[in-house]
């Protein structure tokens, strides 16, 4: 089928949800308010390793207008994290507190200002702890040890080796080892977290503002011992999550328990400092990077040899402790590959996933090194990408199975476009540099966060009695990247509707349907998966109906934007909303039912699964800038990315996702870094000087993609919301070395670090 | 800044009136209430968004006497006896703002918690500079954080409104 043969799909129709958010009616948690609804706070560890000798709460207590005060004592002492393998972090602490801004005690009370209050009549004796920062450091014999469970600071390690890279290297004409440094950056979505519980019957009700509506629910119920129907999770609105809103708060835990005791609704939501403290962002990466090339510039062998600074706290950092090696062979072809790992734990907030989780730190280091590599053997990092360039229906070195690749294609496209020629030869060396980097991303991770049997995506389809309108039940979340429209498209696609009469019901637990979520870039393919499964029950039934009524063979018979006809003789034809209603009335309720899990997938060492998809996406990046010699300042002239992301449901959401994701891998490269000061606390935790780009600093992106259709997708989707992030740091860090002609190994790109590096090569070309 | 005229004082108290989207209002104000937490705790225009309380993001930009403003940084007393736009007050007679409706064309908005924020910001500019060039719309908007966008299409989406406006007010 061609993409113009779809009535629904392929179209850049207008979001669902986008009047609701022009005109400020949409609520997110936030907005939400109930009767009887009191505001609740936490208290927070002023040290970054403190034993804690005491807590008196007597004072807070008798504030009038608080309803309650509790600490660790008041709740499980069960741990929880988001891996069970790695549940290291409690509700409150309970010996001691582990970073700056670690969770302490909360109160409930029938106003922000007395809850505030509240948290200053707490008394807490702290015996202050020596404590670690650095990774390296953390590693050192002696070092304090941030969790007792895990000796020598050591969170997780990864060994894993495919082939003989030892072998790879030393055949190698060139070997090139460098050492790269990603930073500590925080997601920092617009709205902050919040968390409102409420319980009734035995029953609680959690709104909050989480991409994983079902993890929390599983969350909850194991940390209170509930049954999972006895926990409701909503996402109402949220307001961008990035990563960073897919494991539970410290907010979601104390309000159910606060609602729990004084058996009323609780609100309690972050400001902004509390969200850097929580943090979960993207982790500092030291990266040890060994490629061995042969003469032609066909890689060899790589061995990737990395250090993670993983703060306090796992959460999700063991997925990227896996994922930080495993992407890295995506993109190229090579026989060998070695991947070592340690995620170290320090007294900072925990780090977790961020947008291209796993993949952007790592891509910036390969991508840099490719550069220096095909400056090495005179090529143009065009050619020396060609020649190593990932092909499809081939396997990685590390069992990943990739079908569709069209990498080749959006290499070329972005040559052209970029008249990357031109530029990268034709321009004096003025400070102007353009650079290109690669990328992939899963569409979907092949095994869920915790091990069930459970399908990963269900989908249900209500069509209402006059079949004016019909009703998508899904546990997918919408974030702001438009599930909710894209699987709306969807739904109407296969059920031959229409959007405009479609309604959706999502991310709810209880009145939506079972799906894990907005994280990995999973929803399109997978939730898609069981939607359409859902609207082509409903189409089948339809057609059997309008057969009966029509008195033709159903098979004759074909159904597209809300119209029935006869293949052979479109002109015969029956409205969808009047077939409806015959079913209703003559079969009852019309219901469509969809489920999707994805096939076995990966190898059988150990950590294989992480990486794993169905599908995987690829784009090709390149950035141009002007960088003023005399402030190392960097002024973005264009970004372009072309993507490979399989059949495109939304052109315009996709292209929104693009723009994005090289907004937060630019920001990332050149400005945003979570600073801290020699105690560990947060230099910068806010927006003014965790430094955002604004519309000033940014040029337009361009947005495109290639022809392209993956078997494993609904339609043959692929992802494209994290995909856009991964090779952008990369593609900076690129221009910025054909700009200069000297590469800085760290990021972020500062004007200090790009001054320097312009003195130190006039100083070396000087003597 | 603007002037406090003479208020009444009652019981630590403030009474003051306010002219929110047309339509007056005759409220009791704490002295160190935020004219934001006003708008969406006391009158629920929830519309206005909370997102760092200390002017960094724009997020709860208001239009006050038909400027911008960070309502976080401004007292409700401050706002006594003035004009304030909230992104509630745009639609007339069931008909969005043109900056409405090239926002929801343009791919514009994808969490839409900046977006209340950025119209309004957007609106104050085409009220002043009905054809703004691209740097003009970025100048205008950059108080006005966005984390989803890159603001690529919010720039196009009020360059598209102020094109949209113009020819409207040829015909």
């Amino acid at each position: 089928m061609n993409k113009g043969d779809y009535a629904v799909i392929g179209k850049s129709v207008p979001k669902i949800d986008a009047r609701l958010k022009a005109t400020g009616q949409a609520l997110y948690v936030a907005d939400l308010k109930f009767p009887n609804m009191l505001f609740g706070k936490v208290l927070r560890s002023p040290h970054a390793h403190a034993r804690i000798l005491r807590i008196d709460t007597s004072e807070a207590e008798m504030l009038p207008g608080v309803k309650a005060v509790i600490t660790h004592k008041d709740v499980p002492a069960k741990k929880y994290g988001i891996s069970p393998a790695r549940y290291d972090e409690n509700i409150f602490c309970i010996e001691k507190a582990r970073h700056v801004g670690d969770k302490v005690a909360a109160v409930a009370a029938i106003d922000e200002q007395t809850a505030y209050r509240a948290l200053k009549l707490i008394r807490v004796d702290y015996e202050v702890l020596p404590a670690v920062f650095d990774p390296i450091e953390a590693l050192a014999p002696g070092a304090p040890l941030v969790q007792e469970d895990y000796p020598g600071n050591i969170n997780v390690e990864v060994h894993q080796s495919f082939g003989n890279v030892e072998e790879a290297l030393q055949r190698a004409y060139y070997v090139r080892k460098d050492t790269f440094v990603g930073h500590r950056t925080y997601h920092s979505p617009l709205e902050p977290h919040g968390s409102i519980a409420t319980w009734e019957n035995g029953k609680v009700t959690l709104y909050t503002s989480t991409q994983k509506p079902h993890y929390i629910q599983y969350y909850m119920a194991h940390e209170f011992d509930l049954p999972m129907g006895n926990v409701r999770v909503v996402a109402p609105f949220v307001g961008g999550g990035f990563g960073g809103k897919t494991g539970p708060t410290d907010l979601d835990f104390s309000s159910v328990v606060l609602s729990h005791m004084t058996d009323r609704p609780v609100k309690m939501l972050y400001d902004r400092s509390e969200m850097f403290a929580y943090n979960r962002g993207r982790h500092r990466l030291i990266m040890e990077l060994s490629t061995g090339v042969d003469r032609d510039g066909k890689i060899l062998g790589i061995h990737a040899n990395f250090i993670m600074d993983g703060g306090a706290y796992t959460g999700n950092g063991i997925a990227t402790a896996y994922y930080s090696g495993a992407l890295l062979t995506l993109t190229y072809d090579f026989e060998n590959y070695k991947y070592d790992m340690v995620r170290v734990y320090t007294n900072l907030p925990g780090c977790a996933s961020q947008r291209g989780h796993g993949g952007c730190h790592p891509r910036f280091a390969l991508e840099s090194q490719l550069d220096r590599i095909a400056q090495h053997l005179d090529m143009d990092p065009i050619e020396i990408r060609l020649k190593n360039l990932r092909k499809p229906n081939t396997v990685t070195v590390n069992d990943f199975r990739i079908n569709s690749c069209e990498l080749k294609s959006c290499i070329e496209t972005a040559k052209k476009v970029s008249k990357w020629n031109n530029k990268r030869e034709g321009m004096p060396s003025g400070g102007h540099g353009i650079g290109l980097a690669v990328g992939s991303y899963v569409s979907g991770a092949g095994y869920p966060i915790y091990r069930t049997n459970l399908p990963h995506s269900v989908a249900l389809i209500k069509v209402n009695e006059d079949g004016t309108s019909a009703i998508l039940y899904t546990g997918a979340v919408d974030i702001g990247q438009g599930s909710n429209t894209v699987l709306c498209q969807m739904a109407a696609e296969a059920m031959g509707y229409r959007y405009e009469n479609m309604r959706i019901v999502s991310a709810d637990t209880e009145r939506a349907t079972h799906d894990f979520g907005a994280y990995s870039s999973r929803q399109t393919l997978m939730s898609g998966s069981a939607v359409k499964e859902a609207g082509e029950m409903i189409k089948a039934q339809i057609l059997q109906m309008a057969g009966e009524m029509m008195n033709v063979d159903p098979t004759k018979l074909d159904c597209r934007d809300a119209i029935v006809f006869l293949k052979d003789d479109p002109s015969v034809q029956k409205g969808f909303g009047e077939v409806a209603r015959e079913h209703f009335v003559k079969k009852g309720l019309l219901l469509g039912r969809g489920s999707y899990s994805p096939p076995k997938l990966g190898g059988t060492f150990k950590g294989s699964t992480v990486g794993t998809s169905p599908a995987y996406s690829f784009a090709a990046q390149v950035v141009e800038l002007q960088i003023d010699k005399e402030t190392g300042a960097i002024a973005l002239k264009n970004a372009w990315d072309v993507h490979d992301s399989g059949m495109v449901i939304n052109p315009a959401l996709l292209e929104g996702q693009v723009h994005g994701g090289l907004y937060m891998g630019i920001g990332e490269a050149i400005w945003e870094e979570v600073r801290f000061d020699q105690n560990g606390r947060i230099l910068n935790p806010n927006l003014g000087e965790y430094r955002l780009p604004t519309a000033l600093d940014l040029p337009m992106f361009h947005a495109s993609t290639v022809e392209s259709s993956d078997p494993a997708g609904p339609w043959g989707v692929k992802e494209v919301g994290e995909g856009a992030t991964v090779p952008t740091e990369g593609a900076v860090a690129n221009a910025v070395f054909d700009a200069l002609g000297v590469q800085i190994d760290s990021l972020p790109l500062t004007p200090e670090k790009i001054w320097r590096a312009l003195k130190e090569k006039e100083r070396s070309h000087g003597t | 800044m603007v002037p406090i005229r003479n208020i009444k004082r009652e019981k630590s108290r403030y009474a003051i009136d306010l002219v929110i989207n047309g339509d007056p209002y005759s409220l009791a104000v704490k002295a160190n209430a935020l004219l934001l937490d006003v708008l969406r705790e006391q009158l629920n225009f929830t519309g206005t968004k909370k997102g760092c309380e200390l002017g960094d993001c724009g997020a709860c930009t208001v239009l006050l006497n038909g400027k911008p403003v960070n309502s976080c940084l401004v007292l409700a007393v401050e706002a006594d006896g003035q004009h304030v736009t909230t992104i509630e007050g745009l639609e007339k007679n069931g008909k969005l703002d043109a900056l409405q409706e090239a926002f929801i064309n343009n791919g514009a908005i994808q969490c839409g918690f900046c977006t209340s924020g950025m119209i309004l910001s957007a609106k104050a500019l085409l009220t002043s500079n009905p054809q703004p060039t691209e740097q003009d719309v970025r100048k205008a908007i950059s108080g006005n954080l966005c984390r989803c966008t890159g603001y690529v299409n919010i720039v196009k989406a009020v360059l598209s409104a102020a094109e949209q406006e113009e020819r409207t007010s040829h015909e």
